[in-house]
């Protein structure tokens, strides 16, 4: 890994010096120019994080509602939960967003509705759907890894259902939700890129755009992913932290 | 106060074509002690999971208090306010310090305030030896403690009646006694108790009556001092001489 990272930053700074095959100069921040450049990029960064955080509170929610009737006794619950995972994981992301942003208006006015969705929240109602499905597995595999006793100890303690998830089952079950469901939120943050194709001002947006009027790929792109990058990481170490605190939570 | 706490009337069960529970009538009145022994796979468990509705039967009425027990959620709620439950695997809330464990009850289902739920807590964490545990959590006790935090959990409900699955099969041998002198002091208090045991010393000591359960049966039925020493069915004898070998 440290030899990888060595050999990138190598490969990065010998492109700096031949001006052949790289043009660092388009996102220098030292020249005015470049630093424009660079403010212009990284404003997209507020986007990004916003729908990936509304987006992610969302699937939150969702995903716990779609998860519930998949652990119920009743056939018919089961039912509703597999047709909505099912269905959901099937649909590729941009073919839902486009349906969304450009398809669900026009069912809304269908039905006399007049409710406009910008890319904003066609980027985010997208995102949360389609995160929805993997969030409610994740639930449901966390809840049943919780012993059957458990629900009826709190049973026996006259607990009804909301009672017994709230207070015996979810608190318990956290600690297997959360990972997967940290990494869930590092998938929309990538995700989250595909809002740029419905016009959403967010980095990969900046990117384009940038690339349009300075024919720089390269260097941009890789500006991109670096940001990416960054903010995945700010994540992660986030996760880990919240990871460890439950874990001495769960010891002490 | 009706005088049978618990009343079975013909109660059949089957887990998918397995008939566990073949027309199983038994009462249980009032300030009983009831123990249920038998071979495992008999059945003595779903019955005691039926009486407190953590198991649906499919074929005859139970009563608890005189109220029949429906599959809807207010005779579910209806019951866990009338009848504890002490599980053989203890299933104590592993998050949560045994003062908390004793009070959640208490304070989400009851109503009680915090205040008096930890009073009530303390005052049956007294009673069953182990005032000075409160707020450890249940992995930090033994086993025998933990059982006994379960025991006492159940009493903080204040229920009519108690049922024991198998409370001392998951214990080690040296703690077995520390819970079955809790039992007993119950027992002696006049709490009504349905206790699904092998622990025959303590059958002799406390049971007003024995039942002997085999393949989803009732087979034998009586009091204790006739139970031991004259069984009528050959079951019943086989079973009992296996068991007081050693």
């Amino acid at each position: 890994m440290r030899n990888f990272l060595l050999f990138a930053v190598f490969a990065l700074l010998a492109g700096c010096s031949s001006s052949q095959t790289w043009g660092w100069y388009v996102i220098n921040p030292t020249t005015d120019a470049g630093w424009t450049n660079v403010k212009f990029l990284i404003s997209g960064m507020g986007a990004t994080i916003l729908i990936s955080l509304i987006a992610a509170a969302l699937s939150i929610v969702i995903g716990l509602l779609v998860a519930l009737p998949g652990l119920s006794e009743k056939h018919g619950w089961r039912l509703v939960n597999r047709v909505y995972v099912e269905f959901i994981r099937a649909i590729p992301l941009l073919p839902m967003l486009f349906w969304v942003f450009y398809g669900l208006p026009i069912v809304f006015k269908s039905v006399a509705l007049n409710i406009p969705i910008d890319p904003f929240w066609g980027a985010i109602i997208t995102l949360a759907i389609s995160d929805s499905a993997f969030t409610a597995e994740i639930y449901r595999a966390g809840i049943q890894s919780i012993a059957r006793g458990q629900r009826e100890a709190a049973q026996t303690v006259g607990l009804n259902y909301v009672q017994t998830m709230r207070y015996v089952i979810l608190p318990q079950a956290i600690r297997r939700i959360l990972p997967p469901l940290a990494n869930q939120f590092i998938y929309i943050v990538k995700m989250s890129a595909f809002a740029s194709v419905i016009g959403m001002q967010e980095l990969t947006r900046r990117a384009n755009e940038l690339v349009v009027t300075e024919y720089r790929p390269l260097e941009i792109y890789t500006l991109l992913i670096f940001e990416y990058l960054i903010l995945v990481l700010i994540i992660s170490a986030g996760v880990r932290w919240l990871e460890r605190r439950m874990g001495a939570d769960e010891r002490g | 106060m009706p005088d049978a706490a618990i009343e079975l009337v013909g109660v059949n069960k089957w887990f998918d074509t397995f008939h566990v529970l073949k027309d199983i009538n038994l009462t249980v009145k009032s300030g009983e002690k009831v123990v249920i022994c038998g071979p495992s796979g008999s059945g003595k468990s779903t019955v005691v999971r039926c009486i407190n509705q953590l198991e649906k039967h499919q074929k005859g009425t139970i009563r608890v208090d005189g109220v029949e027990l429906t599959d809807d959620a207010k005779s579910i709620a209806a019951i866990s306010s009338e009848v504890g439950m002490v599980f053989q695997q203890f299933n104590l809330f592993p998050h949560l310090t045994v003062l908390e464990n004793l009070t959640l009850g208490p304070i989400k289902a009851r109503g009680l305030s915090r205040h008096d739920a930890e009073e009530r807590a303390r005052h049956y964490l007294d009673r069953v030896h182990i005032p000075d545990q409160a707020h450890k959590r249940p992995l930090q006790l033994s086993g025998g403690q933990q059982q006994r935090v379960a025991i006492a959990r159940s009493l903080c409900m204040e229920p009519r009646v108690l049922l024991f699955d198998e409370p001392t099969s998951a214990l080690d041998p040296e703690m077995i006694s520390e819970v079955l002198d809790v039992m007993v002091e119950l027992a002696n208090d006049g709490m009504t108790m349905v206790v699904v045991t092998h622990e025959m010393g303590f059958a002799r000591k406390v049971a007003d009556k024995m039942i002997f359960m085999d393949a989803g049966e009732i087979v034998e039925e009586g009091k204790p001092e006739h139970f031991f020493t004259n069984p009528k069915s050959e079951r019943c004898r086989k079973f009992l001489s296996q068991i007081l070998q050693h």
